[in-house]
């Protein structure tokens, strides 16, 4: 049974089509995905994330705790400090990718998948021994908005009275019970607003009721993630895939003195992966899927691919995929197929479209 | 509000058939189009090809997802529509005056296993 966000009878009473997601019923598209695509490139969209986790880790051993869990450095982060990274397995598999904030001295909040919710916090647990920590889950207390758009910054602080045009990206501050944070998964500049089911049902209540804000579905916020070469857990991360399998090397620290999962990502960084992610433009506009097979010249199978759209704010079927090394250079021609026929299709970069965060 | 031809024969994965003496136009009905949402691909077989009963000739792929095609008869493709190669959109605007395979028809007794457009409509209430 999916469990509901806070906002589940909105969705409902605005006629979205809901479908489970990461064990919720989620909110996939209001009117339809391009629609609501093109309202956060273009202007602004409001998201209900209310289904990531949330957990709070304090005590003496909290910063040395994470450092021991995450594979990035928040040894050295003033106070609002946010980090992306992710926690490993011993292997250099991804048990999770997640945000890190710092709140205090020995105070961070992370922000984990709904998907993985169970999974992540049974993982934490297991490895609470000898670091005097509080772990406390707070998954069912949050509620979660993300605004994002060109005009998030003037609608957040319009609209919701958050003052929030000093806020940098990648940081966050606190305004009485709620966390605003300067983050999103759109490529675009925006917020995320974390607090009670009261406060985020107000919320959200103003901003669709003021009509400067779509309200936006899990749809697009696919379309817009991948575009800009976002990863998704399931897609591009999992417990068979190390971050520098999906060249995300740069938010794992291997100059900390330790964290789970070091040893085996040095050892790939040193001796190198079997297999690589690779961004697939192909020339024809037929649409790769996850899990469609990836050819080489030759007709023989070599990958597979994560995620493919036709993408929607370039005009161009793309994909990513997971491809032997030896296929993984640019311009390296290659083949998808779909269904019943071969496409033929190149390597490129995986970022399809440029973001355009506010720094 | 979905739209139910009269005089067109549908099937079960919601296609229908527009039949004239030996062939027959093979689209998806305006029920399927607005299921679907915004058509942005639709991937048809190749002239000459064969077709056969309830099995499988192509797929219309929304933003989202692909959703395969299935033919409601067996025959040999005369003609596919072209249009649809650049503007897919024509399936969301009309999907009846925009049809996807023309056929013809190798055995007409299977069109009794076919709905008329009021069994269609209440076949699509129930769904």
């Amino acid at each position: 049974m999916e469990k509901k966000t806070c906002l589940y009878d909105r969705h409902v009473a605005l006629g979205a089509l809901m479908s489970p997601f990461g064990g919720f019923i989620m909110p996939i598209q209001y009117t339809n995905i391009t629609d609501e695509h093109n309202a956060v490139r273009q202007h602004c969209g409001v998201f209900d994330v209310s289904h990531m986790g949330e957990v709070r880790i304090t005590g003496p051993d909290a910063e040395r705790y994470v450092q021991h869990i995450f594979t990035n450095d928040v040894s050295q982060a003033p106070v609002g400090q946010i980090y992306y990274g992710m926690m490993l397995y011993p292997n250099g598999g991804t048990v999770d990718d997640l945000l890190v904030y710092k709140m205090g001295e020995n105070d961070f909040f992370l922000v984990i998948n709904a998907a993985n919710i169970d999974k992540d916090v049974a993982w934490m647990k297991e490895h609470t021994e000898g670091f005097d920590i509080n772990l406390d889950h707070q998954s069912d207390y949050y509620g979660q908005l993300a605004v994002q758009g060109p005009e998030a910054e003037s609608v957040v602080e319009e609209v919701l009275g958050l003052a929030c045009k000093e806020l940098k990206f990648y940081t966050a501050k606190v305004v009485g019970d709620i966390i605003v944070s300067r983050t999103g998964y759109t490529g675009e500049d925006g917020f995320e607003i974390y607090g009670s089911h009261e406060y985020i049902q107000q919320a959200w209540d103003k901003l669709i009721e003021s009509g400067r804000c779509k309200p936006c579905g899990l749809g697009c916020r696919d379309t817009l993630r991948f575009e800009v070469g976002l990863p998704l857990y399931g897609d591009e991360l999992s417990a068979d895939i190390s971050p520098v399998m999906a060249g995300l090397s740069m938010f794992c620290k291997l100059d900390k003195p330790e964290f789970i999962g070091k040893e085996a990502l040095a050892e790939q960084k040193a001796n190198g992966v079997a297999q690589k992610l690779v961004g697939i433009e192909l020339a024809d506009k037929a649409i790769p899927r996850h899990g469609y097979p990836v050819l080489n010249e030759a007709g023989e199978a070599i990958g597979e691919v994560t995620t493919g759209y036709h993408c929607l704010s370039v005009d161009k079927s793309v994909c990513m995929a997971l491809v032997k090394t030896e296929y993984a250079k640019l311009d390296t021609p290659l083949q998808v197929q779909i269904r019943k026929k071969v496409f033929p299709g190149t390597v490129v970069k995986k970022k399809f479209y440029d973001k355009h965060y506010k720094k | 509000m979905a739209k139910f031809e009269e005089g067109l024969l549908y099937s079960e994965s919601h296609e229908y058939i527009r039949v004239e003496g030996e062939y027959g136009y093979i689209g998806i009905s305006d029920y399927a189009q607005h299921a679907l949402g915004n058509v942005v691909y639709v991937d048809m077989p190749d002239v000459d090809d064969d077709v056969t009963a309830g099995e499988e000739f192509g797929a219309v792929e929304s933003v989202k997802a692909a959703s395969d095609l299935f033919s409601p008869v067996s025959g040999t493709v005369v003609e596919v529509n072209e249009a649809l190669e650049d503007t897919p959109e024509l399936l969301n605007e009309d999907a009846f005056a925009n049809w996807i395979i023309k056929v013809q028809l190798s055995d007409k007794a299977e069109l009794d296993n076919l709905m008329d457009a009021k069994a269609y409509q209440a076949f699509c209430e129930k769904e």
